[in-house]
Protein backbone atom coordinates (compact mmCIF):
# COMPACT_ATOMS: atom_id res chain seq x y z
CA UNK A 1 0.00 0.00 0.00
CA UNK A 2 1.32 3.49 -0.83
CA UNK A 3 2.32 5.66 2.08
CA UNK A 4 3.89 9.05 2.46
CA UNK A 5 6.82 10.04 0.29
CA UNK A 6 8.69 13.27 1.01
CA UNK A 7 11.38 14.26 -1.48
CA UNK A 8 13.80 17.19 -1.22
CA UNK A 9 11.42 19.20 0.96
CA UNK A 10 12.50 22.71 1.88
CA UNK A 11 10.96 25.77 3.52
CA UNK A 12 12.20 29.14 4.71
CA UNK A 13 10.65 31.90 6.81
CA UNK A 14 12.12 35.00 5.17
CA UNK A 15 15.84 34.52 4.55
CA UNK A 16 16.11 31.89 7.30
CA UNK A 17 15.88 28.28 5.97
CA UNK A 18 13.90 26.14 8.42
CA UNK A 19 13.89 22.83 6.56
CA UNK A 20 16.30 21.92 3.77
CA UNK A 21 16.39 19.00 1.34
CA UNK A 22 14.43 16.66 3.60
CA UNK A 23 13.55 13.26 2.17
CA UNK A 24 11.93 10.29 3.85
CA UNK A 25 9.17 7.77 3.30
CA UNK A 26 6.60 6.32 5.65
CA UNK A 27 4.71 3.13 4.71
CA UNK A 28 0.93 3.24 5.07
CA UNK A 29 -0.41 1.78 8.30
CA UNK A 30 2.71 2.61 10.28
CA UNK A 31 3.53 5.20 12.91
CA UNK A 32 6.48 7.46 12.20
CA UNK A 33 8.12 9.78 14.71
CA UNK A 34 9.84 12.97 13.64
CA UNK A 35 12.34 13.80 16.33
CA UNK A 36 14.83 16.61 16.52
CA UNK A 37 16.01 19.54 18.60
CA UNK A 38 13.77 22.58 19.15
CA UNK A 39 13.56 24.86 16.13
CA UNK A 40 14.60 22.21 13.58
CA UNK A 41 11.36 22.60 11.67
CA UNK A 42 9.42 19.52 12.86
CA UNK A 43 6.12 21.38 13.13
CA UNK A 44 6.75 23.11 9.78
CA UNK A 45 7.23 19.70 8.11
CA UNK A 46 3.98 18.47 9.66
CA UNK A 47 2.14 21.61 8.51
CA UNK A 48 3.43 21.16 4.96
CA UNK A 49 2.36 17.52 4.88
CA UNK A 50 -1.09 18.47 6.21
CA UNK A 51 -1.42 21.26 3.64
CA UNK A 52 -1.46 24.16 6.13
CA UNK A 53 1.74 25.59 4.60
CA UNK A 54 2.83 25.30 0.98
CA UNK A 55 6.26 23.66 0.58
CA UNK A 56 9.03 26.07 -0.44
CA UNK A 57 10.66 23.37 -2.52
CA UNK A 58 10.50 19.62 -3.04
CA UNK A 59 7.55 17.27 -3.21
CA UNK A 60 5.12 15.55 -0.88
CA UNK A 61 3.37 12.54 -2.42
CA UNK A 62 0.67 10.55 -0.73
CA UNK A 63 -2.70 9.06 -1.47
CA UNK A 64 -4.28 10.03 1.87
CA UNK A 65 -7.58 11.81 1.48
CA UNK A 66 -8.18 12.93 5.06
CA UNK A 67 -5.07 14.08 6.87
CA UNK A 68 -5.95 15.51 10.28
CA UNK A 69 -4.01 17.29 13.02
CA UNK A 70 -3.77 16.84 16.77
CA UNK A 71 -1.90 19.75 18.31
CA UNK A 72 0.13 20.08 21.50
CA UNK A 73 -2.52 22.45 22.84
CA UNK A 74 -5.88 20.66 22.48
CA UNK A 75 -7.24 23.85 20.81
CA UNK A 76 -10.81 23.26 22.01
CA UNK A 77 -13.45 25.94 21.53
CA UNK A 78 -14.04 27.22 25.10
CA UNK A 79 -17.67 28.12 24.31
CA UNK A 80 -18.64 24.65 23.06
CA UNK A 81 -19.09 21.56 25.25
CA UNK A 82 -16.99 18.43 24.71
CA UNK A 83 -19.61 16.86 22.41
CA UNK A 84 -19.79 19.88 20.12
CA UNK A 85 -16.01 20.18 20.11
CA UNK A 86 -15.68 16.60 18.93
CA UNK A 87 -18.35 17.23 16.28
CA UNK A 88 -16.66 20.46 15.12
CA UNK A 89 -14.58 18.92 12.33
CA UNK A 90 -17.71 17.26 10.93
CA UNK A 91 -19.12 20.68 10.06
CA UNK A 92 -16.95 20.49 6.96
CA UNK A 93 -19.19 17.60 5.82
CA UNK A 94 -22.88 17.71 4.89
CA UNK A 95 -23.80 15.60 7.93
CA UNK A 96 -26.79 16.91 9.92
CA UNK A 97 -26.44 18.03 13.54
CA UNK A 98 -28.01 14.90 15.03
CA UNK A 99 -25.73 12.53 13.13
CA UNK A 100 -22.73 14.68 13.98
CA UNK A 101 -23.54 14.56 17.67
CA UNK A 102 -24.23 10.82 17.72
CA UNK A 103 -20.92 10.15 15.99
CA UNK A 104 -19.21 12.44 18.50
CA UNK A 105 -20.76 10.42 21.34
CA UNK A 106 -19.40 7.16 19.90
CA UNK A 107 -15.90 8.58 19.53
CA UNK A 108 -15.88 10.04 23.02
CA UNK A 109 -16.63 6.55 24.31
CA UNK A 110 -13.84 5.14 22.09
CA UNK A 111 -11.28 7.50 23.66
CA UNK A 112 -12.51 6.71 27.17
CA UNK A 113 -14.56 9.78 28.09
CA UNK A 114 -17.37 8.98 30.53
CA UNK A 115 -20.92 9.95 29.42
CA UNK A 116 -21.20 12.51 32.24
CA UNK A 117 -18.25 14.40 30.74
CA UNK A 118 -19.76 14.73 27.29
CA UNK A 119 -21.70 17.88 28.15
CA UNK A 120 -18.87 19.58 30.03
CA UNK A 121 -17.10 22.66 28.77
CA UNK A 122 -13.32 22.53 28.22
CA UNK A 123 -12.50 24.47 31.41
CA UNK A 124 -14.40 21.82 33.39
CA UNK A 125 -12.20 19.00 32.01
CA UNK A 126 -8.72 17.95 33.13
CA UNK A 127 -5.70 18.25 30.80
CA UNK A 128 -5.82 14.56 29.89
CA UNK A 129 -9.55 14.69 29.19
CA UNK A 130 -9.11 17.74 26.98
CA UNK A 131 -6.48 15.90 24.96
CA UNK A 132 -8.85 12.94 24.64
CA UNK A 133 -11.52 15.31 23.30
CA UNK A 134 -8.99 16.64 20.77
CA UNK A 135 -8.11 13.08 19.73
CA UNK A 136 -11.81 12.17 19.37
CA UNK A 137 -12.36 15.32 17.29
CA UNK A 138 -9.55 14.26 14.96
CA UNK A 139 -10.87 10.69 14.67
CA UNK A 140 -14.45 11.87 14.07
CA UNK A 141 -13.67 12.99 10.53
CA UNK A 142 -12.48 9.44 9.77
CA UNK A 143 -8.93 10.40 8.83
CA UNK A 144 -6.48 8.11 7.09
CA UNK A 145 -3.44 10.12 8.15
CA UNK A 146 -2.98 11.44 11.70
CA UNK A 147 -0.50 14.29 12.12
CA UNK A 148 0.33 14.68 15.79
CA UNK A 149 2.33 17.67 17.00
CA UNK A 150 3.71 16.78 20.44
CA UNK A 151 0.19 15.93 21.60
CA UNK A 152 1.18 14.50 24.98
CA UNK A 153 4.08 16.73 25.98
CA UNK A 154 1.96 18.83 28.38
CA UNK A 155 0.67 15.75 30.25
CA UNK A 156 2.22 14.11 33.31
CA UNK A 157 4.02 10.77 32.94
CA UNK A 158 1.15 8.47 33.94
CA UNK A 159 -1.34 10.25 31.73
CA UNK A 160 1.11 10.31 28.86
CA UNK A 161 1.48 6.49 29.06
CA UNK A 162 -2.29 6.07 28.98
CA UNK A 163 -2.61 8.33 25.95
CA UNK A 164 0.25 6.56 24.17
CA UNK A 165 -1.44 3.17 24.63
CA UNK A 166 -4.75 4.65 23.49
CA UNK A 167 -3.12 6.11 20.39
CA UNK A 168 -1.47 2.81 19.42
CA UNK A 169 -4.73 0.94 19.97
CA UNK A 170 -6.75 3.42 17.87
CA UNK A 171 -4.16 3.37 15.08
CA UNK A 172 -4.26 -0.45 14.97
CA UNK A 173 -8.07 -0.64 15.16
CA UNK A 174 -8.63 1.96 12.47
CA UNK A 175 -5.74 1.06 10.22
CA UNK A 176 -4.36 4.61 10.31
CA UNK A 177 -1.03 6.00 9.28
CA UNK A 178 0.40 8.47 11.76
CA UNK A 179 3.28 10.90 11.90
CA UNK A 180 4.09 12.15 15.37
CA UNK A 181 6.39 15.05 16.19
CA UNK A 182 8.23 14.77 19.48
CA UNK A 183 11.44 15.89 21.11
CA UNK A 184 11.42 12.94 23.50
CA UNK A 185 13.44 9.98 22.23
CA UNK A 186 11.90 7.65 24.84
CA UNK A 187 8.43 8.50 23.54
CA UNK A 188 9.54 7.86 19.97
CA UNK A 189 11.04 4.48 20.97
CA UNK A 190 7.88 3.53 22.83
CA UNK A 191 5.52 4.39 19.99
CA UNK A 192 7.16 4.43 16.58
CA UNK A 193 7.65 1.92 13.81
CA UNK A 194 10.00 4.38 12.15
CA UNK A 195 12.07 7.07 13.86
CA UNK A 196 13.18 9.95 11.64
CA UNK A 197 15.86 12.06 13.29
CA UNK A 198 16.18 15.66 12.08
CA UNK A 199 19.37 17.68 12.39
CA UNK A 200 19.37 21.10 14.10
CA UNK A 201 18.07 24.00 12.00
CA UNK A 202 17.79 23.88 9.06
CA UNK A 203 16.20 20.44 9.47
CA UNK A 204 17.55 17.62 7.33
CA UNK A 205 17.24 13.88 7.82
CA UNK A 206 20.19 12.98 10.06
CA UNK A 207 19.29 9.34 10.69
CA UNK A 208 16.37 6.95 10.45
CA UNK A 209 15.66 3.83 12.45
CA UNK A 210 13.09 1.08 12.09
CA UNK A 211 11.75 -0.70 15.16
CA UNK A 212 10.12 -4.08 14.63
CA UNK A 213 9.10 -4.96 18.22
CA UNK A 214 5.34 -5.01 18.80
CA UNK A 215 4.04 -2.18 20.98
CA UNK A 216 2.99 -4.57 23.75
CA UNK A 217 6.58 -5.78 24.11
CA UNK A 218 8.00 -2.30 24.62
CA UNK A 219 8.34 -2.08 28.39
CA UNK A 220 10.55 0.34 30.32
CA UNK A 221 13.56 -1.99 29.99
CA UNK A 222 13.18 -2.16 26.23
CA UNK A 223 12.79 1.62 25.94
CA UNK A 224 15.89 2.20 28.09
CA UNK A 225 18.04 -0.24 26.09
CA UNK A 226 16.83 1.04 22.75
CA UNK A 227 17.37 4.71 23.64
CA UNK A 228 20.95 3.87 24.58
CA UNK A 229 21.44 1.88 21.41
CA UNK A 230 20.11 4.71 19.22
CA UNK A 231 22.29 7.27 20.98
CA UNK A 232 25.29 5.06 20.24
CA UNK A 233 24.70 5.94 16.60
CA UNK A 234 26.90 9.03 16.05
CA UNK A 235 24.50 10.74 13.59
CA UNK A 236 21.54 10.39 15.98
CA UNK A 237 23.54 11.45 19.03
CA UNK A 238 24.92 14.48 17.21
CA UNK A 239 21.49 15.59 15.95
CA UNK A 240 19.92 15.24 19.39
CA UNK A 241 22.93 16.62 21.27
CA UNK A 242 20.99 19.67 22.39
CA UNK A 243 18.29 17.51 23.92
CA UNK A 244 20.35 14.79 25.68
CA UNK B 1 -33.65 15.91 28.61
CA UNK B 2 -30.73 16.72 30.90
CA UNK B 3 -30.10 19.88 28.92
CA UNK B 4 -33.76 20.96 29.21
CA UNK B 5 -33.72 20.45 32.98
CA UNK B 6 -30.55 22.47 33.33
CA UNK B 7 -32.07 25.28 31.30
CA UNK B 8 -35.28 25.27 33.40
CA UNK B 9 -33.25 25.35 36.61
CA UNK B 10 -31.19 28.27 35.34
CA UNK B 11 -34.36 30.17 34.38
CA UNK B 12 -35.80 29.51 37.85
CA UNK B 13 -32.56 30.66 39.42
CA UNK B 14 -32.72 33.86 37.36
CA UNK B 15 -36.33 34.56 38.37
CA UNK B 16 -35.53 33.86 42.01
CA UNK B 17 -32.73 36.42 41.72
CA UNK B 18 -35.49 38.93 40.85
CA UNK B 19 -36.59 38.99 44.53
CA UNK B 20 -33.27 40.52 45.48
CA UNK B 21 -33.68 43.22 42.84
CA UNK B 22 -37.30 43.86 43.95
CA UNK B 23 -36.25 44.25 47.60
CA UNK B 24 -33.57 46.77 46.76
CA UNK B 25 -36.03 48.78 44.63
CA UNK B 26 -38.60 48.74 47.45
CA UNK B 27 -35.94 49.95 49.89
CA UNK B 28 -35.15 52.83 47.55
CA UNK B 29 -38.86 53.68 47.35
CA UNK B 30 -39.02 53.75 51.16
CA UNK B 31 -36.08 56.19 51.26
CA UNK B 32 -37.80 58.29 48.61
CA UNK B 33 -40.97 58.42 50.77
CA UNK B 34 -38.85 59.44 53.77
CA UNK B 35 -37.24 62.21 51.71
CA UNK B 36 -40.68 63.42 50.69
CA UNK B 37 -41.83 63.47 54.34
CA UNK B 38 -38.77 65.50 55.29
CA UNK B 39 -38.65 68.07 52.45
CA UNK B 40 -42.18 68.33 51.06
CA UNK B 41 -43.75 68.01 47.61
CA UNK B 42 -41.99 70.89 45.86
CA UNK B 43 -38.56 69.38 46.47
CA UNK B 44 -39.44 65.69 46.35
CA UNK B 45 -42.98 64.58 45.51
CA UNK B 46 -44.15 61.34 47.10
CA UNK B 47 -43.85 58.09 45.14
CA UNK B 48 -47.66 57.79 45.14
CA UNK B 49 -48.17 61.27 43.60
CA UNK B 50 -45.45 60.55 41.05
CA UNK B 51 -47.05 57.27 39.99
CA UNK B 52 -50.46 58.97 39.85
CA UNK B 53 -49.05 61.74 37.67
CA UNK B 54 -47.39 59.19 35.36
CA UNK B 55 -50.73 57.37 35.18
CA UNK B 56 -52.60 60.59 34.29
CA UNK B 57 -50.06 61.52 31.61
CA UNK B 58 -50.28 57.98 30.18
CA UNK B 59 -54.08 58.21 30.13
CA UNK B 60 -53.77 61.53 28.29
CA UNK B 61 -51.69 59.75 25.64
CA UNK B 62 -48.46 61.62 26.34
CA UNK B 63 -46.17 58.93 27.73
CA UNK B 64 -46.23 56.16 25.13
CA UNK B 65 -45.50 58.44 22.13
CA UNK B 66 -42.69 60.06 24.16
CA UNK B 67 -41.19 56.65 25.02
CA UNK B 68 -41.42 55.57 21.38
CA UNK B 69 -39.80 58.81 20.22
CA UNK B 70 -36.98 58.46 22.75
CA UNK B 71 -36.48 54.79 21.86
CA UNK B 72 -36.34 55.64 18.17
CA UNK B 73 -33.75 58.36 18.73
CA UNK B 74 -31.68 56.21 21.09
CA UNK B 75 -31.81 53.02 19.04
CA UNK B 76 -31.21 54.85 15.75
CA UNK B 77 -28.00 56.34 17.12
CA UNK B 78 -27.01 53.18 18.94
CA UNK B 79 -27.47 50.89 15.92
CA UNK B 80 -25.41 53.25 13.74
CA UNK B 81 -22.76 53.28 16.48
CA UNK B 82 -22.79 49.48 16.62
CA UNK B 83 -22.27 49.16 12.88
CA UNK B 84 -19.62 51.91 12.63
CA UNK B 85 -17.84 51.04 15.88
CA UNK B 86 -18.01 47.30 15.19
CA UNK B 87 -16.58 47.51 11.67
CA UNK B 88 -13.88 50.07 12.49
CA UNK B 89 -13.01 48.25 15.74
CA UNK B 90 -12.76 44.94 13.88
CA UNK B 91 -10.40 46.58 11.39
CA UNK B 92 -8.33 48.15 14.16
CA UNK B 93 -8.07 44.79 15.92
CA UNK B 94 -7.02 42.98 12.76
CA UNK B 95 -4.42 45.47 11.54
CA UNK B 96 -1.79 47.31 13.57
CA UNK B 97 -1.72 50.17 11.10
CA UNK B 98 -5.48 50.70 11.34
CA UNK B 99 -5.24 50.61 15.12
CA UNK B 100 -2.55 53.27 15.13
CA UNK B 101 -4.72 55.39 12.83
CA UNK B 102 -8.07 54.95 14.58
CA UNK B 103 -7.22 54.58 18.27
CA UNK B 104 -6.27 58.27 18.82
CA UNK B 105 -9.50 59.37 17.14
CA UNK B 106 -11.56 57.07 19.39
CA UNK B 107 -9.71 58.34 22.48
CA UNK B 108 -10.30 61.94 21.39
CA UNK B 109 -14.02 61.34 20.79
CA UNK B 110 -14.34 59.63 24.19
CA UNK B 111 -12.78 62.66 25.84
CA UNK B 112 -15.32 65.17 24.46
CA UNK B 113 -18.25 65.54 26.89
CA UNK B 114 -21.64 64.40 25.57
CA UNK B 115 -23.11 67.83 26.35
CA UNK B 116 -20.60 69.46 23.98
CA UNK B 117 -21.78 67.14 21.24
CA UNK B 118 -25.39 68.09 21.96
CA UNK B 119 -24.57 71.76 21.44
CA UNK B 120 -22.66 71.05 18.20
CA UNK B 121 -25.38 68.71 16.92
CA UNK B 122 -28.04 71.39 17.58
CA UNK B 123 -26.01 73.88 15.57
CA UNK B 124 -25.50 71.41 12.72
CA UNK B 125 -28.86 69.64 12.56
CA UNK B 126 -31.24 72.02 14.38
CA UNK B 127 -33.68 70.78 17.03
CA UNK B 128 -34.55 67.48 15.33
CA UNK B 129 -34.33 63.75 16.06
CA UNK B 130 -31.26 63.65 13.78
CA UNK B 131 -29.36 65.85 16.24
CA UNK B 132 -30.25 63.45 19.07
CA UNK B 133 -29.31 60.32 17.11
CA UNK B 134 -26.05 61.91 15.99
CA UNK B 135 -25.11 62.72 19.57
CA UNK B 136 -25.82 59.12 20.60
CA UNK B 137 -23.79 57.80 17.65
CA UNK B 138 -20.77 59.93 18.35
CA UNK B 139 -20.73 59.24 22.11
CA UNK B 140 -21.31 55.47 21.99
CA UNK B 141 -19.34 54.49 18.85
CA UNK B 142 -15.93 54.82 20.59
CA UNK B 143 -17.10 52.41 23.33
CA UNK B 144 -18.23 49.82 20.76
CA UNK B 145 -15.02 50.45 18.82
CA UNK B 146 -12.88 49.65 21.87
CA UNK B 147 -14.75 46.38 22.53
CA UNK B 148 -14.62 45.24 18.91
CA UNK B 149 -10.92 46.12 18.58
CA UNK B 150 -10.08 44.20 21.73
CA UNK B 151 -12.13 41.21 20.58
CA UNK B 152 -10.53 41.08 17.13
CA UNK B 153 -7.02 41.65 18.51
CA UNK B 154 -7.18 38.80 21.00
CA UNK B 155 -8.47 36.14 18.58
CA UNK B 156 -6.60 32.96 19.41
CA UNK B 157 -4.30 32.06 16.50
CA UNK B 158 -4.16 28.41 17.51
CA UNK B 159 -7.97 28.08 17.28
CA UNK B 160 -7.88 29.61 13.82
CA UNK B 161 -5.16 27.13 12.83
CA UNK B 162 -7.17 24.23 14.24
CA UNK B 163 -10.29 25.32 12.33
CA UNK B 164 -8.27 25.66 9.13
CA UNK B 165 -6.81 22.19 9.60
CA UNK B 166 -10.35 20.75 9.55
CA UNK B 167 -11.15 22.77 6.42
CA UNK B 168 -14.46 23.96 7.86
CA UNK B 169 -16.40 26.46 5.71
CA UNK B 170 -16.02 30.20 6.31
CA UNK B 171 -19.53 30.45 7.82
CA UNK B 172 -18.60 27.86 10.49
CA UNK B 173 -15.33 29.69 11.13
CA UNK B 174 -17.21 32.93 11.73
CA UNK B 175 -20.11 31.43 13.73
CA UNK B 176 -18.19 28.95 15.88
CA UNK B 177 -14.77 30.54 16.27
CA UNK B 178 -14.74 34.30 15.59
CA UNK B 179 -18.18 35.44 16.73
CA UNK B 180 -18.32 33.79 20.20
CA UNK B 181 -14.90 35.20 20.98
CA UNK B 182 -15.72 38.67 19.66
CA UNK B 183 -19.03 38.70 21.55
CA UNK B 184 -17.35 38.11 24.89
CA UNK B 185 -15.63 41.49 24.39
CA UNK B 186 -18.25 43.20 22.27
CA UNK B 187 -21.32 42.42 24.36
CA UNK B 188 -20.24 44.25 27.53
CA UNK B 189 -19.32 47.22 25.34
CA UNK B 190 -22.70 47.07 23.61
CA UNK B 191 -24.55 46.86 26.93
CA UNK B 192 -22.65 49.87 28.28
CA UNK B 193 -23.20 51.73 25.00
CA UNK B 194 -26.93 51.01 25.02
CA UNK B 195 -27.34 52.19 28.63
CA UNK B 196 -25.45 55.37 27.77
CA UNK B 197 -27.63 55.87 24.67
CA UNK B 198 -30.79 56.42 26.75
CA UNK B 199 -29.14 58.93 29.02
CA UNK B 200 -27.60 60.90 26.17
CA UNK B 201 -30.91 60.78 24.27
CA UNK B 202 -32.91 62.26 27.16
CA UNK B 203 -30.28 64.95 27.65
CA UNK B 204 -30.18 65.85 23.95
CA UNK B 205 -33.99 65.88 23.73
CA UNK B 206 -34.20 68.15 26.75
CA UNK B 207 -31.93 70.70 25.11
CA UNK B 208 -33.20 70.37 21.56
CA UNK B 209 -36.94 70.18 22.19
CA UNK B 210 -37.05 67.38 19.63
CA UNK B 211 -39.83 65.53 21.45
CA UNK B 212 -39.55 62.41 23.59
CA UNK B 213 -39.06 62.03 27.32
CA UNK B 214 -36.41 64.77 27.43
CA UNK B 215 -38.86 67.24 25.96
CA UNK B 216 -41.43 66.27 28.61
CA UNK B 217 -38.83 66.97 31.29
CA UNK B 218 -38.05 70.36 29.76
CA UNK B 219 -41.74 71.31 29.85
CA UNK B 220 -42.04 70.15 33.48
CA UNK B 221 -39.02 72.30 34.34
CA UNK B 222 -40.52 75.38 32.69
CA UNK B 223 -43.75 74.81 34.63
CA UNK B 224 -41.78 74.15 37.84
CA UNK B 225 -43.83 70.94 38.13
CA UNK B 226 -41.66 68.62 40.23
CA UNK B 227 -44.30 65.88 40.25
CA UNK B 228 -44.37 65.75 36.45
CA UNK B 229 -40.56 65.89 36.27
CA UNK B 230 -40.34 62.93 38.66
CA UNK B 231 -43.00 61.09 36.63
CA UNK B 232 -40.84 61.46 33.50
CA UNK B 233 -37.78 60.29 35.43
CA UNK B 234 -39.82 57.27 36.52
CA UNK B 235 -40.78 56.61 32.90
CA UNK B 236 -37.16 56.66 31.74
CA UNK B 237 -36.00 54.48 34.65
CA UNK B 238 -38.77 51.98 33.86
CA UNK B 239 -37.60 51.93 30.25
CA UNK B 240 -33.99 51.33 31.31
CA UNK B 241 -34.96 48.55 33.72
CA UNK B 242 -37.09 46.87 31.07
CA UNK B 243 -34.25 46.96 28.55
CA UNK B 244 -31.73 45.73 31.12
CA UNK B 245 -33.68 42.87 32.64
CA UNK B 246 -35.93 41.76 29.79
CA UNK B 247 -33.40 42.10 27.00
CA UNK B 248 -29.76 42.43 28.06
CA UNK B 249 -29.64 40.15 31.08
CA UNK B 250 -31.19 37.08 29.36
CA UNK B 251 -28.82 37.55 26.39
CA UNK B 252 -25.89 37.96 28.78
CA UNK B 253 -26.82 34.76 30.60
CA UNK B 254 -27.23 32.88 27.34
CA UNK B 255 -23.82 34.04 26.10
CA UNK B 256 -22.13 33.22 29.39
CA UNK B 257 -23.37 29.64 29.81
CA UNK B 258 -19.96 28.29 28.86
CA UNK B 259 -18.33 30.28 31.63
CA UNK B 260 -20.29 28.46 34.34
CA UNK B 261 -18.15 27.59 37.36
CA UNK B 262 -15.24 29.53 35.95
CA UNK B 263 -13.43 31.61 38.55
CA UNK B 264 -15.29 34.91 38.89
CA UNK B 265 -18.35 33.81 36.90
CA UNK B 266 -20.61 33.74 39.97
CA UNK B 267 -21.49 37.40 39.86
CA UNK B 268 -21.94 38.41 36.28
CA UNK B 269 -21.67 42.17 36.14
CA UNK B 270 -24.54 44.12 34.70
CA UNK B 271 -23.81 46.50 31.84
CA UNK B 272 -24.68 49.24 34.29
CA UNK B 273 -26.48 52.50 33.83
Amino acid sequence: MAGLEVTGLGHAFGPQPIVEDLSFSLPAGSLGCLIGPSGCGKTTVLSMIGGLIAPGSGRIDHAFRHPVFVFQDPCLLPWRDARDNVAFGLKATDMDRKTRRSRAERLMEAVGLAPEDHGKFPHELSGGMRQRVALARALAVEPDLLLLDEPFSALDVGLRRQMQSLLRRLIAERDLTALLVTHDLAEAVRLADHILVLSPSPGRLAASHTLAEPFAARDDGFVHCMVNRLLADPATAQALAMET
Amino acid sequence: MEEGRGRALRALDYMWGGWGAASSLLLLTALWEAGHAAYGTLVLPSPRDTVASLWDMSAAGKVLPAILETSRNALGGFLSATVAGGILGGMAGASDMMRRLLQPIATLLLGIPAIAWVVLALLWFGGTGAAVSFTVLITTAPIVFAGAAQGARTLDGSLRRMARSFRVPATTLIRDVYLPHMLSYLFPALATGLALSWKVTVMAELLSGAGGIGDGLAVARVQVDTVKAMAWVLAVVGLLLAVEYLMLEPIRRHLQVWRREMPGSGDIQAGGF
